[in-house]
């Protein structure tokens, strides 16, 4: 049963997006994985169920 | 370019004109003669492109006295502005011309982005949500089109002088006094109101020295404006990562079998191989076929900051268009963004000439840099999703565009330019918050919103004063009384009842009410 939820969900992706990426100014590429791995650790813990994790963890491993 | 006036060289010797021979000419106009110095004028627009040409209609049509002075004496040629927005045209419409700027252009209402050779659209979106309204929700034209129906308009006002061949060369902010050079000699001339629509390297910017602060872009895109027939439906068509190379590319048509082609090069290249002939028909071919003629009309290769100046009312001296802010193009926010600025201006210097408090124009000021801010913020977030700045912020990029070929919740990231849609003022002095609980309608500080009425359009009855609206006639108003007797038009607003909308001359909502009382009126004190 498909419980991650793909349909659009946010308001204002613009606002959203500018934040991922604002996360990551003025940083090299292993403090940039290392907030990138922080960031999924603390959704991931807000998500809480295991399936759900495991169906995004699915999908970021599919190739487009 | 060259849009430096005449050195100063200590009164010995007259000043010249600029050298605009490098410019190529759309149409030439016979250059306006010299008057005599020291004559003083209520208002003067210094630029005559689409943005201070628009000033001049609105405050034409409201009868005040217009001198234009326009640093060209020709209208010029080549790829500038080509997308007007639904509320550009509604403005326009406003002003007698946009009928004439839909005729003459490619309406269209529909973006579709692409991705490599994929076939299907990654996303796709529609510009006028809302149908049955007057306007589309774009027109794609040449900008000297849009110019040259302006001219046309105004040239059939008596009371819009307007001076072709006429260049500032200095400004007295202390006597409000600007001296102008022309082909035949020199004169000065002092405004109640100086009207600053002088273009992105604003002259008149620079004799202020007046600071001008943002980013600048490192990348480069190649414009190439080509002739060629083919049916194909009028969308705006973009590209991530096409199948031709590049990075990014984008497709308009525009009139005349003319399309515009729109492609990222990226920062380290040579301008000049990029836009040689052999080169550019390259990449052109790759876009519309190898085997399909066509013809070169214009190519340029341009890089673009996204600024603003701190301020865009300087006592006397009012900034409109941009000489105030700059965009980058993905969006369609430069023209559109300085239309808005004029839009927002025109009434309120019109109440100030007649008596109303002067510090209404400070409104103007507020007002127009909320719109340059999200202008900006918008223009900012679609380049930097088109042109990341990192691998990481690329690899967001990639991670969007995979996922949105086949999951819906990562469209809505796809950003291929946010178009230009009017800014609404929520927070403004000018906008009085919902006192009473509304579902829908149109919210204060929006711009009202068309809708069919009595054979006709609701934006056309509202006009250029305050208004108010209304599901039914209200006794003894303060004002004129548009009534929505269609039910259609009344969903649009959510009235019914006794309630009113109260609309600003420029059709922003600036309150609203379910049970309207005269009374109510008092808050909004700009009425006069």
């Amino acid at each position: 049963m498909a419980r991650l939820n793909t349909a659009k969900n946010i308001a204002s992706p613009d606002d959203v997006y500018e934040m991922l990426i604002d996360l990551h100014r003025d940083c090299d590429e292993p403090e940039s994985h290392r907030r990138n791995a922080k960031l999924i650790l603390a959704l991931a813990n807000h998500v809480g169920d295991p399936e759900i994790i495991a169906e995004a963890v699915a999908l970021a491993r599919r190739s487009a | 370019m060259n849009d430096a006036p005449g050195r100063k060289s200590g009164g010995e010797t007259r000043r010249a004109r600029g050298d605009f021979s490098a410019i190529r000419i759309h149409k030439r106009f016979e250059p306006s003669p010299t008057p005599q110095s020291g004559a003083r004028h209520p208002i003067v627009i210094v630029g005559g492109g689409p943005v201070g040409m628009t000033l001049a209609l609105d405050l034409g049509r409201r009868g005040h006295e217009i001198v234009i002075l326009n640093q060209y004496d020709f209208i010029a040629d080549g790829s500038k502005a080509i997308c007007f927005s639904k509320r550009t045209l509604d403005i326009w419409n406003r002003l007698g011309v946009g009928r004439a700027m839909v005729e003459k252009g490619v309406s269209w209402n529909v973006g579709k982005v692409f991705r490599g050779a994929r076939k299907e659209p990654i996303f796709q979106f529609d510009m006028l949500a809302q149908k049955d309204q007057e306007m589309p929700g774009f027109i794609n034209l040449q900008q000297y089109w849009a110019e040259e129906i302006l001219v046309d308009a105004a040239a059939a006002l008596p009371n819009i002088d307007f001076r072709w061949g006429h260049q500032v060369a200095a400004i007295d902010l202390a006597e409000n006094r600007l001296s102008v050079i022309t082909d035949d000699g020199e004169y000065d001339l002092r405004a109640d109101w100086i009207i600053a629509a002088d273009g992105s390297k604003s002259p008149m910017r620079a004799m202020l020295g007046l600071d001008f602060e943002g980013r600048v872009f490192e990348d480069n895109f190649l414009i190439a404006d080509v002739r060629f027939k083919e049916e194909r439906p009028s969308e705006r068509w973009f590209w991530f990562d096409p199948p031709w190379g590049g990075s990014s590319a984008l497709l308009h048509k525009q009139p005349d079998d003319v399309w515009r082609l729109d492609f990222q090069l990226g920062w380290n290249i040579d301008r000049d191989a990029a836009k040689n002939d052999e080169n550019v028909a390259a990449r052109v071919r790759g876009m519309i076929g190898a085997d399909h003629p066509f013809e070169k009309v214009w190519y340029s290769v341009y890089t673009f900051q996204c600024r603003r100046m701190k301020r865009f009312v300087h006592d006397r001296v009012i900034f409109v268009g941009d000489s105030a802010h700059l965009v980058s193009p993905f969006g369609a926010r430069g023209c559109n963004g300085g239309v808005a600025d004029v839009d927002n201006l025109g009434w309120k210097l019109d109440a100030v000439m007649r008596g109303a408090d002067p510090a209404l124009i400070e409104t103007y000021n507020e007002e127009a840099i909320i719109t340059a801010d999200e202008n900006i913020l918008n223009s900012t977030r679609s380049t930097d999703f088109i042109t990341p700045k990192s691998a990481v912020s690329a690899a967001f990029r990639s991670a969007v565009l995979d996922l949105a070929e086949n999951y819906e919740f990562a469209r809505p990231f796809v950003n291929s330019g946010r178009l230009s849609v009017a800014v609404s003022y929520p927070a403004s002095e000018l906008t009085t918050p919902d006192e009473d609980r509304w579902s829908g309608g149109v919210p204060p500080g929006s711009p009202a919103l068309d809708a069919p009425l009595d054979g006709g359009w609701l934006l056309s009855r509202l006009g250029w004063e305050w208004k108010l609206l209304a599901a039914a006639p209200i006794k003894n108003a303060p004002l004129p009384v548009v009534i929505l007797d269609d039910e259609k038009a009344r969903a649009r607003y959510a009235l019914d009842g006794a309630g009113a909308y109260l609309i600003r001359p420029d059709q922003y909502v600036a309150a609203r009410w379910k049970a309207f009382d005269p009374k109510k009126l008092e808050a909004a004190r700009w009425l006069g």
